[in-house]
């Protein structure tokens, strides 16, 4: 085992699969300085910085992937994916279908999600509902170094369009650079796990659509991806304290999503707290809801994500992303009902 | 007519308050990205010296120096910097997001998304403002947008009153323009049918009365006119900008960097010698495009104008220390609205 930041990785995986595999190009804005190591290994033709065209880039990897290359494209945040959303919903995600299943688009694209860093509404959205929303189209997003690197390469060999969303606060490289700027004056509520953990030695690829059990309870399912998980985790902490037992469902994958992995606990626990960074209505959080109600289990429901528009002020920044303490209480409401 | 003591105080104005944003910034006080337009005065002050009362303006990511210079309060913005509850946009918006109904001037963090939004602008102007006009301003790397080379055709086919101001610094982002744009950028105009011109942003006088011709045009109803303005921007793209950190910290900066760099180049797998340094001589070239972005004084806009100010230096120390107190009161304003213990707000 070896010892990996959460961008480490993420970067290791990407290496190992471009030396394995020469169809794996990169491109995207700014990759000669975000791939800097990755660039100077694998020379520009493979790292390619290319202008701020996301229409034009997005839809030459739909190209690229149908006429044999793997293509990754670094879209640095996934708000921008709205730019060029026809390359993605209307391209990327059809061809498989309409071809019959006779052609397939295997590209993945990249970018950093989610807030709390104070960078305002139009750089610290989500949006994986958006993209699970699409047929067509696959979106996992890691919470920890291990996973980063294993659904990174998955990824890759999976043969549909792949989103790989990373979040932010998990980040050193984008998290230095678009919320700190190399000051020392500002810190994050950075969440104390997923940030650096052990890695395998070698990367393999893990499974999409398999969610991780994190932790076991018996009386209510928290459920979630990304930093939900690692707030869900503290927030399971302090509830063991009051004597409630929660488990933790990393889903890792928000399409394909594991709804059995969700349904077998809450099973047990018979409660099912849904925790989200990305909005609330028409998203995973009622995506969840239904499968509970589908199934037929007798189970509470309770969510809680993103309501609004998030607010640049970092303090009410803060209120409407999902923390620990609104988890903790949601969690206690719960039980009470 | 052309006003130099009028138009020195803008941007000097700009300039102070854009460094007071910096220090506040610096301090921890603002979260998040920065974007200052420190090196484009005489372009935003030398197009927007002709805007009044229902002309509107579509700015990007680096609006605040425009917002100033359509007569939005200097404090509303650095509160909004801030994210105060008294900011101009009520702390929602940030200085990336910045907006104000009363003065047509809005702004967004989307490269090139200021092109359809003047479009639209200058739609409502054809309807219910005449002789009224939209300026869009946007970045050289916001040219090889889509949405914006649309809103150029868009602009010319329905003759639409908007002025394109493309702030050309050369680097978008990190990434070298020339290196990812075909061909140039007034000829691209021209293709799409709305003439264009390109000349230097460092002399405001010339950035006035070139803007003044384009934008009498799109009063008139002839339609728009694309200016491209060169300038440098010392800060980069944003406040911390790594490459600026480098040129300025080398050692620091470049030290934790260079291990995985070096182990890169020499790794078995991977690109030829050849191809690997070109790479490596592509990443110390951008590098060194940085270093001469640094502003001298012959590339400053304030320190050009100052130079040819015809006024006594006494009038002249008083408006410098009249733009001072102005921004100061500004700073002091924003401070005393931090909450209690605000300090702690961006922590």
């Amino acid at each position: 085992m070896r010892e990996m930041t959460f961008s480490q990785a993420i970067e290791d995986a990407l290496t190992q699969a471009m030396k394995e595999d020469q169809r794996v190009v990169v491109f995207g804005e700014d990759v000669h300085a975000l791939r800097m190591n990755l660039y100077t290994r694998f020379g520009e033709k493979r790292v390619r910085p290319a202008p701020i065209s996301e229409s034009a880039f997005l839809g030459t990897a739909v190209g690229a992937a149908m006429a044999g290359l793997r293509p990754f494209v670094e879209l640095i945040l996934i708000d921008f994916l709205a730019v060029a959303a026809d390359a993605i919903i209307n391209q990327a995600a059809k061809v498989e279908a309409f071809s019959g299943g006779r052609w397939k688009v295997p590209m993945v694209v990249r970018a950093g999600c989610g807030g709390g860093y104070g960078d305002g509404g139009q750089h610290e959205q989500s949006l994986w509902g958006w993209i699970a929303h699409i047929p067509g189209l696959k979106v996992v997003v890691p919470s920890t170094p291990a996973d980063a690197g294993g659904l990174l390469l998955a990824a890759i060999a999976d043969e549909s369009p792949v989103f790989f969303l990373e979040p932010k606060l998990l980040t050193d490289d984008l998290l230095e650079v678009l919320g700190s700027g190399g000051r020392t004056t500002v810190t994050y509520d950075i969440p104390t796990g997923g940030r650096s953990g052990p890695v395998p030695e070698r990367w393999e690829p893990l499974a999409l659509g398999r969610a991780a059990v994190r932790r076991e309870g018996t009386d209510i399912t928290i459920a979630g991806a990304g930093i939900a998980i690692h707030r869900a985790t503290e927030a399971a902490d302090l509830l063991s304290g009051e004597g409630i037992s929660a488990s933790v469902i990393d889903l890792r994958s928000i399409a394909p999503l594991d709804r059995d992995a969700v349904l077998k606990d809450v099973e047990s626990t018979g409660r099912l707290l849904v925790v989200d960074d990305d909005y609330r209505d028409f998203g995973l959080t009622g995506e969840l809801a239904a499968a509970v109600l589908e199934s037929g289990l007798p189970a509470r429901f309770a969510r809680i994500a993103v309501e609004g528009t998030i607010p640049f002020d970092p303090k009410r920044e803060q209120k409407v992303l999902p923390n620990v303490e609104r988890i903790y209480e949601a969690a206690r409401r719960l039980m009470e009902r | 007519m052309f006003d130099s003591v009028s138009l020195y105080r803008k941007m000097l104005t700009c300039r102070r308050v854009e460094e007071a944003i910096a220090g506040l910034w610096q301090e921890g006080l603002i979260s998040g990205e920065m974007h200052l337009g420190i090196g484009e005065e005489g372009i935003n002050a030398g197009v927007l010296d002709h805007l009044g009362d229902g002309d509107a303006v579509a700015l990007d990511h680096r609006g605040t120096a425009g917002m100033l210079l359509r007569g939005v309060e200097a404090a509303a913005i650095i509160k909004e910097c801030m994210g105060l509850e008294d900011g101009l946009c009520g702390g929602m918006g940030g200085h990336m997001h910045l907006f104000s109904k009363d003065h047509l001037a809005a702004s967004s963090g989307i490269v090139g998304s200021a092109g359809p939004t003047a479009c639209g602008f200058a739609l409502a102007a054809q309807h219910l403002r005449p002789k009224k006009v939209a300026v869009a301003f946007f970045g050289e790397g916001a040219m090889n947008q889509g949405m914006l080379m649309e809103s150029l055709n868009l602009a010319a086919a329905w003759d639409l009153p908007v002025l394109f101001v493309c702030r050309d610094n050369g680097t978008a982002i990190t990434t070298s323009s020339p290196a990812v744009t075909g061909g140039s950028l007034e000829e691209r105009a021209r293709g799409l049918g709305v003439s264009g011109k390109n000349i230097s942003g460092v002399d405001v006088e010339v950035v006035w009365h070139e803007a003044a011709v384009m934008l009498d045009r799109a009063r008139s109803g002839k339609g728009p006119s694309f200016l491209r303005t060169t300038c440098l921007r010392p800060q980069g793209h944003f406040l911390g900008d790594p490459l600026i950190r480098m040129v300025h910290k080398p050692v620091a900066e470049m030290k934790p960097r260079t291990g995985p760099l070096v182990s890169a180049a020499m790794s078995s797998g991977g690109a030829s010698i050849a191809q690997r340094l070109a790479a490596i001589t592509k990443i110390m070239a951008m590098i060194g495009r940085t270093a001469r972005t640094q502003l001298g004084s012959a590339h400053d806009p304030v320190l050009q104008m100052r130079k040819k100010l015809k006024i006594t230096a006494d009038d002249l120390a008083g408006l410098e220390e009249e733009v001072e107190l102005t921004v100061k009161d500004a700073l002091e304003q924003a401070l005393q609205s931090l909450p209690a213990g605000g300090e702690e707000a961006t922590k």
